[in-house]
């Protein structure tokens, strides 16, 4: 029976496992060195901080983009995170455990809805109610917010969850014994103690949100601009990248990957902070 | 060593795919996504009556068009931009077929027409609100294309000196172009003459309906040529394909697919 021994699957596995990490190191070696050359012959200042991007006369500013994206994570972790965490103490700590069993995969389907879908529904139910109601062109800040709200939903719900579920029930019972009501045992101590781990899931809703691309390009308009109000367009670093790149050449093409650079390095920068948030949990216990 | 192996499993089954279909003599077009249709169901129709001929039609836009040309990823490139940029003088440019841009507003709106410098005034975000054009007390929500694309150059070339207004709302293709303008009252952009339909209205430009009689007639500002180029010496096979689109059968597919012939 012993087609391959122990060893053999030891490095079978181990080869797996190193194309997928490999995958990434190519993906991060391959846009840094398309897009860092460009960010430094143009000028780290004028291609961060300038509000010019008209790439047919070769003026490549990201900033508007910068600022878009900031505010449309911003946006969605205003309308998300609250809600998620909300969903996510009411289902464990005031529902009988056989519905949240119910409920949280119902939750966690929203995830598996394609983000089209998302957009298509923004664009034609969503910014026809913010234009009517709001006034601006409908697609903007607002809507993208709002989109990208409901869709890291399932993120902060199951991991909020499961780390509200890990906190040892002697602590609730603790509290309750030493005369606290019910939600004062939620809000002081349950909620408390897995602070750590409802950190973490919005800080990978953050990164979920900052990279959503499709229905984003779908529903915030994608105008150049530095917003002045929720209800103005804007578009998105992610969205600067696939709206333009199939028809970038030379210079053009270039400044789209070091778009892509200043995003991934955004998204290490969340994804670091998601994991230090994290441990700081797993060495507590 | 596993790693090498895995590497191979996966990407071996790719390259057969890609190998696939070259036994016979083919030939690629690349890039004009307003072509690419027409161009699509052109390869269909000749490569019936040319068994031994292989052509395949991709999209990537005007710009795409005119780089695979002259690098020769494509042995054929796609442009539909009023006048070709510089490095495309190296390539031998064939007039195809031709295609209107209709300037459109949503059903609603009440106004009939512009012209051109009313366009030109609007693009630019000089006139911000309908009434300053003679419609309702509203603001003008401008819908452009994204840079690069060659029905935008085409409409920015024409109009002359459009400095797009930095409120515009950028969308990358005719049918989301479409769907803004019909879902938004206060809303104008434009598209390829061939994608107009009910959902929008289609403006007079100086007084001229974006119609076929009047882009034919030559009354009808906004018309721009599609081109099709070829790098260096044109072999039997490409200008035999090229002489088939201009031929009366080609041209007369590309009429009733919606774009307009080239003579």
């Amino acid at each position: 029976m012993k087609l391959i021994g122990e060893k053999g699957v030891r490095r079978i596995l181990l080869g797996i496992a190193f194309s997928a990490l490999s995958a990434l190191l190519l993906i991060a070696l391959f846009i840094m060195s398309e897009g860092l050359p460009f960010m430094f012959r143009y000028g780290l200042k004028g291609f961060l901080f300038s509000s010019e991007w008209q790439p047919e006369i070769g003026r490549f500013g990201i900033f508007p983009m910068i600022v878009a994206s900031l505010w449309v994570t911003l946006g969605a972790m205003v309308i998300g995170a609250p809600l998620g965490v909300a969903g996510a103490v009411f289902l464990t700590e005031f529902v009988p455990r056989p519905v949240m069993r119910i409920v949280k995969p119902t939750t966690e389907l929203l995830a598996g809805i394609p983000s089209v879908v998302y957009g298509f529904i923004g664009v034609i139910v969503l910014a026809p109610l913010i234009r009517e109601h709001f006034g601006g062109p409908g697609l903007s800040v607002l809507a993208s917010s709002v989109v990208l709200g409901i869709m890291i939903l399932p993120t902060i719900i199951s991991i909020s969850i499961d780390s509200i579920l890990a906190v040892p029930q002697t602590y609730r019972e603790g509290s309750l014994a030493l005369g606290a009501t019910t939600w004062q045992t939620v809000h002081m101590v349950t909620v408390k103690a897995a602070r750590s781990g409802i950190i973490a899931s919005i800080i990978l809703a953050m990164g979920r949100a900052l990279g959503e691309t499709m229905a984003v390009i779908m529903v915030a308009g994608n105008a150049v601009k530095i917003p002045h109000s929720p209800l103005d367009s804007v578009r998105t670093l992610t969205a600067n990248i696939a709206l333009e790149m199939s028809y970038a050449t030379g210079l053009h093409r270039e400044a789209l990957f070091a778009t892509g650079v200043v995003l991934f390095m955004m998204i290490m920068v969340l994804n670091i902070v998601a994991g230090l948030a994290i441990r700081k949990r797993g060495s507590k216990r | 060593m596993f790693r090498k192996c895995a590497i191979l499993v996966v990407f071996t089954p790719m390259f057969l795919l890609l190998g696939c279909g070259k036994a016979k003599v083919s030939f690629t077009l690349a890039g004009s996504t307003a072509f690419q249709p027409f161009a699509e169901k052109l390869a269909e129709q000749y490569m019936t009556t040319h068994k031994d001929v292989n052509i395949t039609v991709q999209g990537g836009g005007s710009a795409v068009g005119i780089q695979s040309a002259l690098s020769g990823a494509a042995q054929i490139g796609m442009a539909d931009l009023v006048t070709l940029p510089e490095e495309a003088k190296a390539l031998t440019a064939t007039v195809v077929a031709r295609d209107g841009i209709a300037v459109i507003v949503n059903p609603d709106n009440q106004v009939v027409g512009f012209t051109a410098p009313q366009i030109r005034d609007i693009f630019n975000g000089k006139v911000k609100n309908w009434k300053g054009v003679g419609g309702a007390n509203a603001p003008i929500t401008v819908v452009s294309r994204e840079a690069g694309s060659g029905t935008r150059s085409s409409f920015e070339q024409i109009v002359r000196d459009i400095t797009l207004t930095k409120d515009a709302l950028i969308q990358n293709s005719n049918g989301t172009i479409r769907e803004t303008v019909a879902n938004d009252p206060n809303a104008i952009g434009y598209l390829s003459h061939g994608m107009l339909n009910d959902k929008i209205k289609a403006l007079k430009v100086d007084g001229q309906d974006c119609t076929t009689e009047s882009i034919l007639a030559g009354k009808y500002l906004l018309v721009r040529p599609i081109f099709l180029l070829v790098k260096g010496e044109v072999t039997p096979e490409i200008k035999d394909f090229i002489d088939y689109i201009l031929s009366t059968e080609g041209q007369q597919t590309i009429k009733t697919s919606g774009l307009l012939p080239a003579k």
